[in-house]
């Protein structure tokens, strides 16, 4: 109870400081008020809603890939000792580098559209997605493989009824960053090369100097997010707190 | 030099070798990329020029400036948040989902409050970095073992020495890790600004490029961008397990 009434008191600040940099400087920023009161106008107007369904298409097919992409690539790494040594410093440099300025090699490769969208979506997320895993399986506890080999456990039984159970807690909390990234991923393509989208609706707003559109679908977009991530984070502390 | 190192050269320079030879076969065709050679050379020829060089120094700088406010301002609110508990959990949830948010769409805002020009980057670059460095004192806060703290109230040190000579050294590993993540994330936020929404720099110079169907040009700024941030990385990652090494860990 009190900390439902803590996050309120926390989003009421924020609101606060919000409306109070609006009152500074009006054009730059709508109010909260006159944001949330364009997001009821968007949400019913006909021609927003294929923006949403592109981006969220694109997202969905994003999030499959990297998800099962990163998982695969993490698992197999992580199985195998040597290739997790040589792949972790690989694999952590690719995740820190701009991957925006690789993102004219993928419009190259696959042309404006749907599917570069997805690729660059993909590569934001696949990367912490293997991290995580990889890492998962690299700090099992020795004892449960061991258990496993006493068991006489095939590699597939083990994998099934060893490994991914014990490794879930850490998978899940990649998978929540996973998500975050590729939203972003996806978003960020959209911004920069794209017709379509709520990303393109975002720097068409910028370039019309439509203030309170762009803030409306900002506001939609966050609220998105924090709601997906809550219900992933919840999931990940009881995950965590089951195992320990 | 040990057989993982050389296994993780060898897997490098294999897929550079690779990629040459898609190139050069025309497998891949001139028009989608130029060799890895050919990038080498172009950029080498674009550096001697020194047509980029004020690109090259504005976004340095500008991730520099982005990093070293993240790192302060991020350690700063960290420990800040860490010592009321309760805004602490009601704050963890918006720590966690900050990284979703697309904050290339606030540029506007930043340009009536900081003006035209770098400062916008830099803020792009900082919002980027700091909530990594928050998450990275906060971690580093928690695993603080009781037993010092107590030591040090049983020593009766006052809060100033207690956070320079215990808090600080045994968060330390975390804290690194919040400082790893800071360049990186400074580095990402400032050429995605840069490209996005900038007229100058690196990131800018590679959408203009890109525009202008220069793949010379953008491939070899390209490389430039993966060269420079892999080393700095690198060079963090070292200076780490350096760090590591002396703890005996």
């Amino acid at each position: 109870m009190r900390r439902a009434f803590d996050t309120i008191l926390l989003v009421a600040v924020a609101l606060v400081i919000w409306q109070a940099i609006h009152l500074l400087a009006p054009s730059a920023l709508t109010s909260p008020l006159g944001t949330a009161r364009r997001a009821a106008e968007l949400l019913g107007t006909a021609t927003f809603w294929p923006h949403v369904a592109e981006t969220l298409k694109a997202f969905l097919y994003a999030l499959i890939l990297a998800f099962t992409g990163g998982l695969l690539l993490g698992l197999l790494l992580g199985l195998n000792k040597t290739g997790a040594k040589v792949a972790d410093p690989i694999l952590v440099s690719i995740y820190s580098l701009p991957k925006v300025t690789l993102y004219p090699v993928i419009l190259l490769i696959f042309g404006l559209g749907m599917s570069a969208k997805v690729a660059f979506g993909t590569i934001h997320g696949i990367i912490p997605i293997a991290i995580f895993a990889m890492n998962s399986v690299r700090n099992l506890a020795p004892v449960y493989l061991k258990t496993a080999r006493v068991l006489h456990l095939s590699k597939a039984e083990t994998l099934r009824t060893v490994v991914i159970p014990a490794a879930i807690p850490e998978i899940v909390s990649g998978l929540r960053i996973g998500f975050s990234l590729t939203l972003l991923g996806v978003l960020i393509g959209e911004m920069f090369a794209s017709q379509r989208g709520l990303g393109y609706m975002i720097m068409n707003a910028i370039g019309l100097h439509d203030v309170p559109t762009m803030m409306a679908v900002i506001l939609m977009l966050a609220v998105f997010a924090v709601a997906a991530n809550a219900v992933l984070l919840w999931l990940d502390q009881r995950l965590h707190r089951r195992i320990t | 030099m040990n057989r993982v190192a050389w296994l993780r050269y060898f897997i490098v320079t294999g897929f550079i070798v690779f990629l040459e030879v898609l190139c050069r076969t025309g497998i891949i065709p001139a028009t989608v990329m130029i060799p890895p050679t050919s990038m080498a050379a172009h950029l080498w020829a674009l550096l001697a020029s020194g047509r980029v060089t004020p690109d090259i120094i504005e976004t340095i700088g500008n991730v520099i400036a982005a990093f070293l406010l993240s790192v302060t301002v991020g350690f700063a609110l960290g420990a800040v948040i860490h010592s009321f508990p309760r805004l602490r959990r009601a704050i963890d949830p918006f720590l966690a989902t900050y990284y979703a948010l697309p904050f290339f769409a606030f540029y506007p805002l930043f340009i009536v409050l900081f003006g035209l020009g770098r400062p916008p980057i830099i803020a792009i670059g900082f919002l980027f970095g700091v909530v990594a460095m928050i998450i990275a004192t906060l971690n580093g806060f928690d695993r603080i073992p009781r037993a010092l703290l107590k030591t040090a109230a049983v020593y009766r040190m006052d809060p100033l020495s207690t956070a320079l000579r215990i808090k600080l050294p045994s968060a330390a590993p975390y804290l690194f890790t919040g400082v790893k993540l800071a360049v990186a994330y400074s580095f990402i936020g400032v050429i995605a600004g840069e490209f996005i929404m900038s007229s100058s720099g690196l990131g800018y110079s590679i959408a203009y490029a890109f525009n202008n169907f220069d793949n010379k040009t953008m491939y070899a700024l390209m490389l430039f961008v993966i060269v420079l941030v892999t080393a700095v990385n690198a060079f963090f990652y070292v200076w780490e397990q350096r760090l590591l090494a002396r703890r005996g860990r």
